[in-house]
């Protein structure tokens, strides 16, 4: 695969123009993550709508590579209007389908980083699950 | 003495196969080299002629590998000038080797009060057990810092008081940088307080002499000098080592185990505890002969070569950020940025052209905060690396500016 395969116009787009760039004042939950293997970093925020459960408003703020910033920029379109439970229970493939090209598991990481995060903070303002790689931190 | 890099290539079968239909560039080794013929025949060698359980049988065969594996601690002694092979522990890499200073020394003579210094140039592997350490023990815990060419302030060390333990790499594994051990190992010592060299990045590129360092704890690891993974020693000096703990209990480390007690065996069996990784131990030691064979002196001017080339290509490029001291100071490891394109980015790029870099943060996280980023690209160099290599290197670079750009 060729680099302009790889870095398809789309991953490009939503590296050069974030969508949902910026961390919401007064947002109902928060976290900030980061990548172990590379030290980058995402911060991500939410808030619900009237019925408590339901994500009206998601930014993030990050800095990190093109996968894992055009990933997260992706998610926060995937995600909203959707519940707490649901993201939760989102599967990476449903976000690695959307990115849409071959990724080595060292590539995967750095897709999943903002959907790992975005599940922290909802764990910690709905006590919903956590994935798997993000179990034993502490989150209090 | 120069080294022919094309020659020598030809003794490393990894050479022999391509990526994506081009020749590999490993631009990598300073995260783990990799392993010429040499070092591959004489574990195999071993493994079909010699290989039984060490020290204790009392067969032949036996008697073959413990001659096999002591050997090798012969070779490392040499390779560093030690003083006598009691002082080689055989140990799995480095980390490891850091580690059983800093819990086998560090928790039984530290305490609070005792500042500990490392640097700000450290792999996590010589900082964080110290990190955790001083936790455990209520000591302090002080960075000596570095400059903006990413060398260490020696000005400002008198201010430190209470120095039980000074830590430093000798070559920096994130940007080249050739510390002064030696001075830093003697202005230690003045204060009664021991120094602790990690020697994995260096002992590979330039010779590594204890006694002339005048150090008194120095760990290498076998994997970034042409031997296998799950090898390495720490060098210690005897007097100190003998008087330590333990750092792993079990098996052939004792001298005689009764119900209510136990007593320690002699040096380096009393910190060799399980079975030796003796095919590991041959082919390190094999290793060792390839180096000696092609000469330290040979391998150190070859990549100062190569880094200055690889400095002079990648400084023409717009946009991109050099990290580290100019070439004359450093062994051949070269970390860059480049302005608008994460490291990650670069390195995907250039993989599709078969040339691997490292791109993150070098395991030296306090390093990437002093510098304010994140991540950087790192190439590095070894003794089969060629010029050409590093044009396909600076190729690589420009086009991952104008995919992003």
């Amino acid at each position: 695969m060729s680099d302009e395969q790889f870095y398809r116009e789309v991953i490009l787009d939503h590296y050069k123009n974030p969508r949902s760039y910026g961390v919401l004042e007064h947002a109902d939950a928060h976290a900030e993550g980061q990548n172990p293997l590379c030290g980058d970093e995402v911060t991500v925020s939410v808030k619900f709508g009237d019925d408590g459960e339901t994500i009206e408003q998601v930014g993030f703020e990050g800095r990190g590579c093109a996968i894992s910033q055009a990933a997260t920029s992706m998610l926060t379109e995937i995600v909203r209007g959707r519940t707490a439970s649901q993201v939760a229970a989102l599967p990476k493939e449903e976000l690695l389908d959307e990115i849409g090209i071959p990724l080595t598991p060292a590539r995967i990481k750095c897709a999943i980083l903002g959907l790992g995060v975005l599940k922290v903070a909802l764990h910690r303002a709905k006590g919903t699950p956590l994935p798997d790689e993000w179990q034993g931190m502490d989150f209090a | 003495m120069k080294l022919d890099a094309h020659k020598l290539r030809t003794d490393f079968p990894i050479f022999e196969q391509t990526f994506h239909g081009k020749p590999l560039a490993f631009l990598d080794s300073a995260a783990s080299s990799q392993k010429p013929r040499q070092v591959l025949d004489a574990m195999t060698h071993f493994y079909e002629t010699s290989y039984a359980n060490v020290h204790r049988g009392v067969y032949q065969l036996a008697e073959r590998a413990t001659q096999g594996l002591e050997d090798a601690r012969e070779k490392a002694r040499a390779f560093v000038n030690a003083s006598s092979a009691r002082e080689i522990i055989f140990v799995r890499n480095a980390t490891e080797a850091l580690n059983l200073v800093a819990y086998s020394w560090g928790l039984n003579n530290l305490g609070p009060g005792d500042l500990v210094l490392v640097t700000e140039l450290e792999h996590h592997s010589n900082f964080v057990p110290w990190q955790y350490v001083a936790r455990r023990t209520g000591a302090e815990l002080a960075l000596i810092p570095v400059d903006d060419q990413g060398e260490l302030r020696l000005d400002g060390l008198d201010a430190y008081d209470n120095v039980k333990v000074v830590a430093s790499g000798l070559v920096s594994n994130a940007l080249g940088t050739v510390n002064d051990s030696a001075a830093l190992a003697a202005w230690a010592h003045e204060r009664g307080a021991i120094y602790v060299c990690d020697a994995a990045q260096a002992a590979p590129h330039v010779r590594v002499d204890v006694q002339a360092l005048g150090a008194d704890f120095v760990a290498v690891s076998g994997h970034k000098m042409l031997g296998p993974s799950g090898i390495g020693f720490l060098w210690g000096r005897a007097d100190l080592l003998l008087r330590m703990e333990p750092f792993l209990m079990g098996g052939h480390m004792i001298r005689k185990v009764s119900a209510g007690e136990t007593t320690w065996g002699e040096l380096p069996a009393k910190f060799e505890a399980g079975t030796s990784p003796m095919a590991e131990a041959v082919g390190l030691g094999a290793a060792i002969d390839y180096l000696e064979s092609v000469g330290l002196e040979a391998i150190e001017q070859h990549e100062h070569r190569l880094a200055a080339y690889a400095l002079d290509q990648l400084s023409e490029i717009p946009g991109v950020t050099l990290y580290g001291p100019p070439p004359d100071r450093r062994a051949g490891i070269v970390s860059f940025n480049v302005d608008g394109v994460h490291p990650h980015d670069v390195a995907q790029v250039l993989d599709e052209d078969a040339v691997c870099i490292r791109a993150g943060h070098h395991c030296c996280q306090p390093l990437m905060a002093k510098l304010g980023v994140a991540a950087t690209n790192r190439a590095s160099f070894y003794l089969y690396t060629i010029p050409e290599e590093i044009d396909r290197l600076a190729a690589g670079v420009r086009r991952s500016r104008e995919l992003f750009l």
